[in-house]
């Protein structure tokens, strides 16, 4: 077995939002007050139950939680694993990312702010984003870098729909990094009116920290019921995408203190964990792919949403102790695993997803007769149009 | 007002004989590796600025707006570099202490010591690191202080008022009162917050204060100035820059130079 002992279990970081040497709070002066407030706010609302029973009846009536696990009998068979999907899918909304804008979007109210400000890749954490601000009566605004406007504007369409505006980020690489530059510089125009909901366990202190709770629903939810279905035990691998790596996060985070191997999948072009080097960018220190000074490279990703050379400062920790491991996939490599789990069990997963869906099947022979718990953090409709662009007449 | 316990640096030194002459403070900002940077310097000199900010381009530049990111970008498309930019300030011979703002990711990723000393050997004497706050600075500020760099803090109008003595202790050379809430660039007007901060930090330290962040004309730095004890200029020179040249540089800071020098400025 490749799993190590593993005695830990997740850090609670202190004071200065470390998990070992990343994290911490590296934002201008303006926004410091800002980030000490939000973690007095998050911690009080945390260990509130009125809050957490109000997020709790949120996540069940509106998000649809619990999302279901689901055995892919074909695949499995075909690969010679036994593979489970936690249908994050299913959520309303259709992915991961309803679960800590729930919450966030809570703590943006009780905190008595009228606006929210989100970045967003893919467009799955815009249209969260606006979905809760809808329902809860919030200001919702959207940076999406230029590029990713163009191939997600379905995503777009649905964002404008459910009321929020959304501006293209124009500068630099024009994707997720460049729509995070482009909402902390509204943010630090905004900080007195305005929350800023980020996507991902990423960001300053206690962001990294704050998105992993409110998506540690997801591997809470999947150990106990990947028990039931499998006699009491946890699986060999729990397989994740990784970009900024929040739905790695809420998985890992069930199963960190299990024997369990934890992998996040990330792109090639955009694999901060694998070919990164220790930097500072977006407020955090973490691993970051860029040149010899400093200069954070351009990601290049098929999928929007893993389109980022920085990843959350947890992974770096967990990959700097080796409790996690972070290989990758290149672009070809998802486009098949996007049709081989379409074709095989009828689900067509985010290009995100289809990152795990490809190391699955390349490591398939190095695993056989193991369980494998896959994170399907997001459905693929939105990828549907440039699949087609790609694909075209391919497909017959 | 509490009279600071450490001992001036290069810039404080000169900035405080500045202004005890009568004298208001003036600093462009000048982004490194641009066209013409360096004859901006010196024109910026000949002038009357007191002292120099030049921005290291970076990739990511989050307290920036339009402006001064267009400048950084085309800097760095034109092949600028923290090491070719520093070693281009060698070159220049002028009689003003040089100030280098940069990210915090410039200096993590040389290293503290060794950027530190980069700067101390090309006769930098100060650095602005806008996204490293007090809590995050010790690091640096002790590798900064062991080559006699003098590390500007700065101070945001959000900053509750237990906060503020704390980032005045840190701060070497000036403090860098942030006039406003937002990201640099040029306004039609001078935010209420620029006065209101000046004023705040005035009255805790006698360490020079220096309003900068949306600053955007002569008229607006005369009116900062009947508070602060300079202000630093940085949009409303780097598009100069861009769209005029270096010339155009030198004519805008006597413009500015002129306005707090006059009779006017200095008794209001």
């Amino acid at each position: 077995m490749n799993s190590k002992p593993v005695p830990t279990e997740l850090l609670t970081p202190g004071a200065d939002g470390r998990f070992g040497e990343f994290g911490g709070r590296f934002v201008p002066e303006t926004l410091v007050p800002a980030c000490e407030e939000l973690e007095r706010a998050f911690n009080d609302a945390w260990n509130d139950s009125l809050f957490r029973t109000e997020l709790d009846d949120l996540l069940r009536e509106y998000a649809g939680r619990p999302s279901i696990l689901t055995e892919c009998h074909n695949l499995g068979a075909q690969l010679g694993i036994r593979l489970i999907l936690k249908r994050e899918d299913l959520n309303h909304t259709g992915s991961h990312k309803i679960n800590s804008v729930l919450g966030q979007a809570l703590l943006a109210k009780r905190m008595g702010k009228k606006r929210i400000i989100a970045e967003t890749g893919a467009g799955q954490h815009g249209v969260a984003s606006a979905t809760a601000a809808a329902l809860l009566g919030l200001e919702c605004k959207v940076y999406m870098g230029a590029v990713d406007v163009e191939r997600q504007s379905l995503n777009v369409f649905r964002m404008k729909l459910l009321g929020a505006t959304v501006e293209a980020a124009n500068s630099g690489s024009r994707t997720l990094k460049d729509a995070v530059n482009e909402a902390m510089r509204d943010w630090v125009a905004s900080v007195e009116t305005s929350y800023y909901c980020i996507g991902s366990v990423m960001g300053p202190h206690p962001y990294p920290f704050m998105v992993r709770q409110f998506q540690s629903v997801i591997g809470k939810e999947a150990r106990k019921q990947f028990q039931e279905m499998c006699d009491g035990a946890d699986p060999n691998v729990v397989v994740a995408c990784v970009g900024g790596g929040s739905n790695a996060m809420g998985i890992f985070s069930g199963f960190v203190d299990a024997k369990t191997r934890l992998v996040g999948v990330e792109p090639a072009g955009g694999a901060a964990v694998g070919r990164g080097t220790p930097g500072v960018v977006h407020g955090m220190k973490s691993y970051l792919m860029q040149d010899e000074y400093g200069q954070v490279q351009e990601a290049h990703s098929i999928s929007a949403g893993l389109d980022y050379p920085g990843v959350g400062p947890e992974h770096s920790y967990l990959a700097s102790v080796g409790r996690a491991e972070y290989p990758s996939v290149n672009d070809q490599e998802v486009i098949e695993g996007f049709k081989l789990l379409a074709r095989t069990e009828g689900i067509i997963p985010a290009l995100e997803c289809a990152h795990a869906v490809a190391w699955i099947a390349k490591e398939a022979p190095k695993i056989q007769g193991q369980t494998v718990l896959m994170n399907l953090s997001g459905r693929g409709d939105k990828d549907v149009a440039q699949m087609m662009t790609i694909l075209g007449d391919q497909l017959d | 007002m509490k009279i600071a316990t450490h001992s001036p640096g290069v810039l404080e030194t000169h900035l405080r004989k500045t202004r005890g002459v009568g004298r208001k403070i003036l600093v462009p900002y000048i982004t490194g590796g641009l066209t013409g940077w360096i004859d901006a310097i010196r024109g910026a000199v000949a002038n009357g600025a007191d002292a120099i900010e030049i921005g290291i381009p970076f990739s990511d530049p989050v307290m920036d707006g339009p402006i001064i990111q267009m400048a950084s970008e085309k800097a760095l498309r034109d092949g600028a570099t923290p090491i070719s930019i520093l070693q281009e300030l060698r070159t220049v011979d002028v009689a003003v202490p040089l100030i280098v703002m940069c990210y915090y990711n410039t200096v993590f990723r040389a290293g503290h010591d060794r950027f530190a000393n980069t700067l101390r050997d090309s006769g930098v004497v100060a650095a602005i690191v806008p996204d490293l706050p007090l809590e995050e600075s010790a690091q640096w500020a002790s590798a900064a202080e062991k080559s006699q760099i003098e590390t500007v803090m700065l101070a945001a109008p959000t900053a509750p008022d237990e906060r503020l003595p704390r980032v005045v202790d840190r701060a070497r050379g000036f403090v860098y009162a942030v006039g406003l809430l937002g990201v640099t660039g040029e306004r039609t007007e001078l935010a209420v917050t620029a006065v209101a901060m000046a004023t705040r930090l005035k009255k805790i330290t006698d360490v020079p204060v220096l309003v900068g962040v949306g600053v955007s004309n002569a008229e607006q730095a005369v009116q900062a100035c009947t508070v602060a004890d300079g202000v630093i200029q940085g949009a409303s020179v780097v598009r100069r820059l861009l769209e005029d040249g270096a010339d155009a540089v030198a004519e805008y800071v006597a413009e500015v130079r002129a306005a707090i020098d006059s009779p006017i400025a200095s008794k209001r």
